[in-house]
């Protein structure tokens, strides 16, 4: 695809505006539910893509970037009732600033040390959340919905169309970052990093840059979180499951390009959906752990390989 | 509240033992992060794996903890070596990316977790042995069973470690393994089999300190995340591959979090291990013994 940048760009946005009409359409409350965590999938997939695709550095601390921006929404509802567009702006900023924090402290060193540092920092900050009394500690805090806006159906519908609109932002940005000097740079740190630097890449810089867009756009994602569960708790605003789909979505799709996180997330998704209907949650994380490792033992570039793969073999 | 002698002394002593379990915690990585080079961070999933094999056989045949870790060790090296096996197989051999060594890693420490939880439940599980509840005092200073026992196995666990890896010819290929490959290769040793040995070496260390980590306390599935922050603290501190560091290091976490307990509650010590160890990756990645 040869598409550039404003024609992509125009044709995520038509594509999303297209699929709140079919879905205005319908007319399902469920499907805005469903599909709202389908969607944050895709926004945290895609944007774990950034840091951890891009640049080949593994964040396992999804989970902590997303929490601040679903933390940041209950403090500043606490304090000002600020309306839901305002509080993901918010959200993405604080964890940007995060990231900025963990970047500037570890990306000095070897990988693994980001790595680890990234693990510990979901504790910390967990630890802190469950310590803090004016965000209800952990015991949580219920929020009451704001009235929808009046040209929409309902809430549901609303927070459907935001994170539909977080997750448009992230693929755009993520395919802008993928066709830029700054996602080569980031692909020659990723492939030889001691290279890079010798052929003048600024490493470090960009670095910490992947690192504070990555962690903003998860801060985004978690944003609208505490309004869609009505009630935020450091158990789900920490949950495991997003550390692991984060990581396992973008893996099994594969993480060259932003199409890998997306198939990786929609596919991923769409199975826990009906499987967490259908059987046990812990099954559930059973089943994408046991892909994980068979997609990194076998089919390392993901869904995609696989499919360039079967492409090949066809012409020949 | 008010710092009487009392406190403080007790505080020494909790946190002189609580390092010393701290110290089997993290042998196993000081073998595997610290010598291979192999980035487990699935080593607490063993390491929690080993605590329910305590449980088990101390549930259906009233065996010792302890003693049910030492009798389970000959499968776990074997299992070790398996895992060694298929991470060289898939990744190591073909000269993988270390992004792709954490996520095999972290998937296995996944799927051993929820295959707890499938398992046994969410439920804390603890065992009963004739001196887990004594807790007999000196003066002021009181020595629970719990932690003292788990304390001295740890001393004998060091202490063997580091007669293995300095005292015979094994150990010294595995350091050798550390440093250079391809001498040993010269030299007409499999630095593989090596690793593989080594590997199956620090899986019976973690699986041997999860009988004692479920004799200091109660064990549930979901700890692993807990305690991937102490060992990797510890390691790192301790100057990766060092057993007497790794031990120091030990002493010093179990003390601040000992102190940080007596003067602030229980409730913050996650964040205080784990905020020591972003500031030692920060300060001093290479150690804090480092030359």
């Amino acid at each position: 695809m040869k598409l550039s940048m404003p024609v992509f760009a125009a044709f995520v946005i038509g594509l999303c505006a297209t699929l709140l009409l079919v879905l205005h359409a319908i007319d399902n409350d469920y499907l805005y539910f469903g599909g709202y965590l389908l969607f944050q999938y895709v926004a945290l997939a895609v944007a774990w893509n950034i840091l951890g695709g891009y640049a080949g550095y593994i964040n396992f601390g999804s989970a902590a970037f997303m929490a601040t921006g679903s933390y940041t929404t209950v403090v500043l509802v606490k304090l000002f009732a600020l309306p839901l567009p305002f509080l993901i702006l918010a959200g993405g900023a604080t964890a940007g600033l995060l990231g900025l924090f963990t970047a500037a402290m570890t990306l000095r060193f070897k990988g693994i040390f980001f790595a680890i540092a990234t693990l510990a920092l979901a504790v910390v900050l967990q630890t802190i959340v469950v310590n803090w009394d004016f965000v209800g500690g952990s015991r949580g805090v219920y929020l009451v919905r704001p009235p929808a806006p009046a040209f929409l159906d309902s809430f549901a519908q609303y927070l459907f169309a935001l994170i539909l609109g977080v997750t448009a932002l992230a693929v755009i940005l993520a395919r802008f970052i993928e066709r830029s000097t700054f996602g080569m740079g980031l692909a020659a740190i990723r492939e030889n990093e001691l290279a890079a630097e010798t052929c003048g890449v600024p490493t470090l810089r960009l670095k910490i840059a992947a690192t504070v867009v990555s962690g903003a756009l998860m801060g985004m994602a978690g944003a609208p979180l505490p309004y869609y569960l009505t009630y935020m708790e450091p158990n789900s605003a920490f949950a495991l499951t997003h550390t692991v789909n984060s990581v396992a979505m973008p893996l099994i799709g594969g993480t060259s390009s932003w199409t890998g996180p997306v198939i990786g997330a929609l596919l991923l998704g769409l199975a826990q959906q009906t499987a967490t209907v259908t059987i046990s949650s812990g099954l559930n994380l059973l089943v994408v752990g046991g892909l994980l490792m068979l997609f990194v033992l076998a089919a390392p570039e993901g869904l995609i390989g696989l499919l360039h793969l079967a492409k090949r073999r066809g012409a020949t | 509240m008010e710092l009487s002698y009392d406190i403080l002394s007790n505080a020494l002593v909790t946190g002189c033992l609580l390092g010393g379990v701290y110290a089997a915690l993290t042998l196993g990585l000081t073998v595997s992060f610290g010598l291979l080079d192999i980035v487990n961070i699935a080593h607490p999933a063993f390491v929690v794996a080993g605590a329910y094999i305590a449980y088990g056989l101390n549930a259906s045949f009233g065996l010792d903890p302890i003693l049910a870790g030492l009798i389970a060790s000959p499968a776990i090296f074997v299992c070790g070596i398996a895992i060694y096996q298929l991470y060289h197989a898939g990744l190591e051999r073909r000269g993988g990316s270390s992004i792709r060594g954490l996520a095999f890693f972290f998937s296995l420490l996944m799927l051993i977790e929820v295959g707890l939880l499938l398992t046994f439940g969410v439920d804390f599980r603890s065992v009963q042995t004739s001196y887990i509840d004594a807790v007999p005092s000196f003066g002021n200073v009181t020595l629970p069973l719990r932690l003292l026992v788990p304390f001295l196995v740890s001393i004998a666990m060091v202490g063997a470690t580091q007669a293995l890896l300095y005292g015979t010819t094994f150990g010294r290929a595995v350091r050798a393994v550390a440093q250079d490959q391809i001498a040993l290769r010269l030299m007409a040793l499999d630095p593989v089999r090596i690793k593989a040995l080594a590997f199956g070496l620090s899986a019976i260390l973690a699986t041997l300190a999860g009988s004692l980590l479920i004799i200091v306390q109660p064990v549930e599935p979901s700890i692993v995340w807990l305690y991937i922050g102490i060992p990797f603290a510890i390691c790192v501190l301790g100057g990766a591959g060092s057993v007497l560091g790794t031990f120091l290091a030990a002493l010093i976490i179990g003390l601040s979090e000992s102190f940080c307990t007596s003067l602030w509650g229980p409730s913050w010590s996650p964040a205080l291990t784990f905020g020591i160890l972003l500031l030692v990756i920060a300060f001093r990645p290479n150690g804090l013994f480092a030359r």
